[in-house]
């Protein structure tokens, strides 16, 4: 269906094994009115305790990536690797956050954060304290025993964080997780994440809509193209970490910034021809 | 969906209304009054009294049928009939449901033969039924199971079939087996239907049964309204029937404590 574009993928410097290596990645959906390429030759190298951001206009496939990265779709042709070896289903060392909260509705807030230790095997005593752990670490120990429906969107996401943090994968794999959130936790949880990864050595593949939010966090900015979703270019964020709310504030990062907005903005103006 | 902040579990609006500040157990109260007095006039009608009797009557023919040891023994073998009808159901239709919701070649061996039985209103099989298994305890009981199996199957595979693929997806990624997910996720989410289906199943027995009771049976609340049309005893009939009436309504409510206490973890409320 969609014609091919000159893909950019400039090799990172690699050191050893790759955590995640996306060689050649193809997903087609067949849909009723004919099929949707979501995903059209992605390669992607993504070294061990990397911290990337994904960013690109709507429905370009970034979901999906996700999805086929952390085992739960099919790739139509063209492989994941996690460790060199090929995904062929969820792995507990890859954690996710998705876009739809995806809380369990009939669980309370610590049962929730909890059910990822309990199918590990971990005891009671030893789960709830790590559960409540987390919970404090998003703000939100009062509502340990409310039911998800007694929360808003943006308190629902911090429990669907902290619930994928308390397993402690080596991965997160994280869907607009802050996307509902207001400025000021948003903000509070960007900085906790960022420490969180430097503290635990963790890989972290984040898709974001918000330019700011992927260049405070990231190494490596991945760009999008519209439909069929292909990666368009990668942008290193050369600002050293620790980083924080003032860090917006250094030329270099408006810099970037405004780098990678004007290529975005390339690609939501296809999206809309 | 609408994302609603923090929802208190009682509202207490501030009404200014003088009617929507009366309580609602008041207006049932007001209800039941006025229903008995309408039904105690019409009885004076003289015409209309002759087959409508009065509310003296029925309760002079409450106390007397249930002091000679009838009645008790009427209700006790409707509610022995529906109950075994309606267990023996359940305990069928939640096996078959989650199967045909899990496995796609069993879906498409039982799926059509339930929806064409289901069609079918469970008390045009009682002549068949009373030929198979005579008038005895087995017929009844035979076709309160296929009516509240119809029912409930049904209800509980579109529960099983709603559940969320995301919250599976959830589950796998946290390292549910296939096993945590069916016991962890799937019951619990298609738990609600079960109970949806447990209501409509019950409601279904309690009508079917008394339908069937009153093709002939020995002993039931069905029973004892046909023999009481041969002897033209009116109040027992009346009797019958509000009994009737109020042990279907008790076990609807009964069921809708239940699930009122067992899923209210639920976004939407049927109110
Ligand atoms: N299950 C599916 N069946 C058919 N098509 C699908 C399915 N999931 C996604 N798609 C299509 O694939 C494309 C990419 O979807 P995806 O959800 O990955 O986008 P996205 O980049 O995450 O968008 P957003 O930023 O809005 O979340 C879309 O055009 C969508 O219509
Ligand atoms: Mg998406």
């Amino acid at each position: 269906m969609a014609g091919t574009a000159q893909i950019l993928t400039p090799a990172p410097a690699a050191t050893g094994v790759p955590k995640i290596q996306i060689s050649g990645l193809q997903k087609v959906y067949a849909g009723r009115q004919g099929d949707v390429v979501a995903l059209q030759n992605v390669n992607l190298s993504i070294e061990p305790n990397e911290f990337v951001c994904v960013v690109g206009p709507s429905g370009c496939g970034k979901s999906t990536l996700l999805n086929i990265i952390a085992g739960l779709e099919d790739a139509t042709s063209g492989t994941v690797q996690v460790d060199g070896k090929d995904v062929t289903g969820p792995g507990k060392e890859r954690g996710v956050v998705f876009q739809q909260y995806a809380l369990f509705p009939w669980k309370t807030v610590i049962q929730n954060v909890e059910f990822g230790l309990k199918l590990k095997g971990m005891n009671k005593k030893e789960r709830r304290e790590k559960a409540e752990f987390y919970l404090e670490l998003v703000g939100l120990k009062d509502f340990a025993h409310a039911y998800p429906k007694e929360l808003s969107g943006g308190m629902r996401q911090r429990v669907a964080i902290a619930r994928a943090y308390a397993v402690q994968p080596e991965v997160l794999l994280m869907d607009e997780p802050f996307g509902a959130l207001d400025a000021q936790t948003r903000a509070q949880l960007q900085e906790e994440l960022l420490a969180t990864w430097q503290k635990e050595q963790k890989t972290c593949f984040f898709i974001t809509h918000d330019v700011e939010e992927a260049v405070i966090l990231a190494q490596k900015v991945i760009i999008m193209s519209a439909r069929p979703g292909r990666v368009k270019e990668i942008v290193n964020v050369d600002i050293p970490y620790p980083r924080n709310q003032e860090t917006k504030l250094l030329d270099r990062f408006s810099e970037i910034k405004n780098e990678i907005w004007a290529k975005v903005y390339k690609e939501y103006l296809e999206v809309k021809k | 969906m609408a994302e609603m902040a923090v929802t208190k579990p009682k509202k207490k609006a501030v009404q200014t209304s003088a009617w929507k500040r009366i309580h609602p157990n008041v207006m049932v109260l007001i209800s039941l009054i006025v229903g008995v007095v309408f039904w105690a006039l019409i009885s004076l009608i003289p015409t209309v009294g002759n087959i409508v009797s009065n509310p003296w009557t029925i309760m002079k023919t409450f106390v007397d049928e249930l002091t000679s040891g009838r009645l008790g023994a009427n209700i006790f073998a409707s509610i022995f009939r529906v109950l075994s009808g309606f267990l023996l159901g359940l305990v069928v239709a939640i096996p078959v449901a989650f199967l045909m919701a899990w496995y796609r070649p069993v879906r498409g061996l039982i799926e059509p033969w339930i929806q064409f039985f289901r069609t079918v209103p469970p008390i045009a099989l009682i002549p068949l039924v009373i030929v198979a298994f005579g008038v005895g305890e087995g017929a009844k009981i035979s076709v309160i199971f296929v009516a509240t199996f119809l029912v409930m199957v049904i209800s509980i595979y579109q529960g099983v079939r709603n559940v969320d693929p995301t919250l599976i997806k959830a589950a796998r990624v946290l390292g549910a087996t296939d096993k945590d997910i069916f016991l962890e996720v799937v019951v619990p989410a298609a738990f609600p239907y079960i109970l949806v289906g447990v209501r409509l199943g019950l409601a279904s027995a309690w009508t079917t049964l008394v339908a069937a009771e009153l093709t002939g049976a020995s002993k039931g609340l069905g029973n004892m309204i046909m023999e009481a049309g041969l002897y033209f005893r009116m109040d027992i009939i009346i009797l019958g029937i509000i009994i009737i009436g109020i042990i279907g309504f008790a076990m609807d409510k009964g069921v809708l404590y239940l699930e009122r206490r067992l899923t209210g973890w639920q976004e939407l409320r049927k109110s």
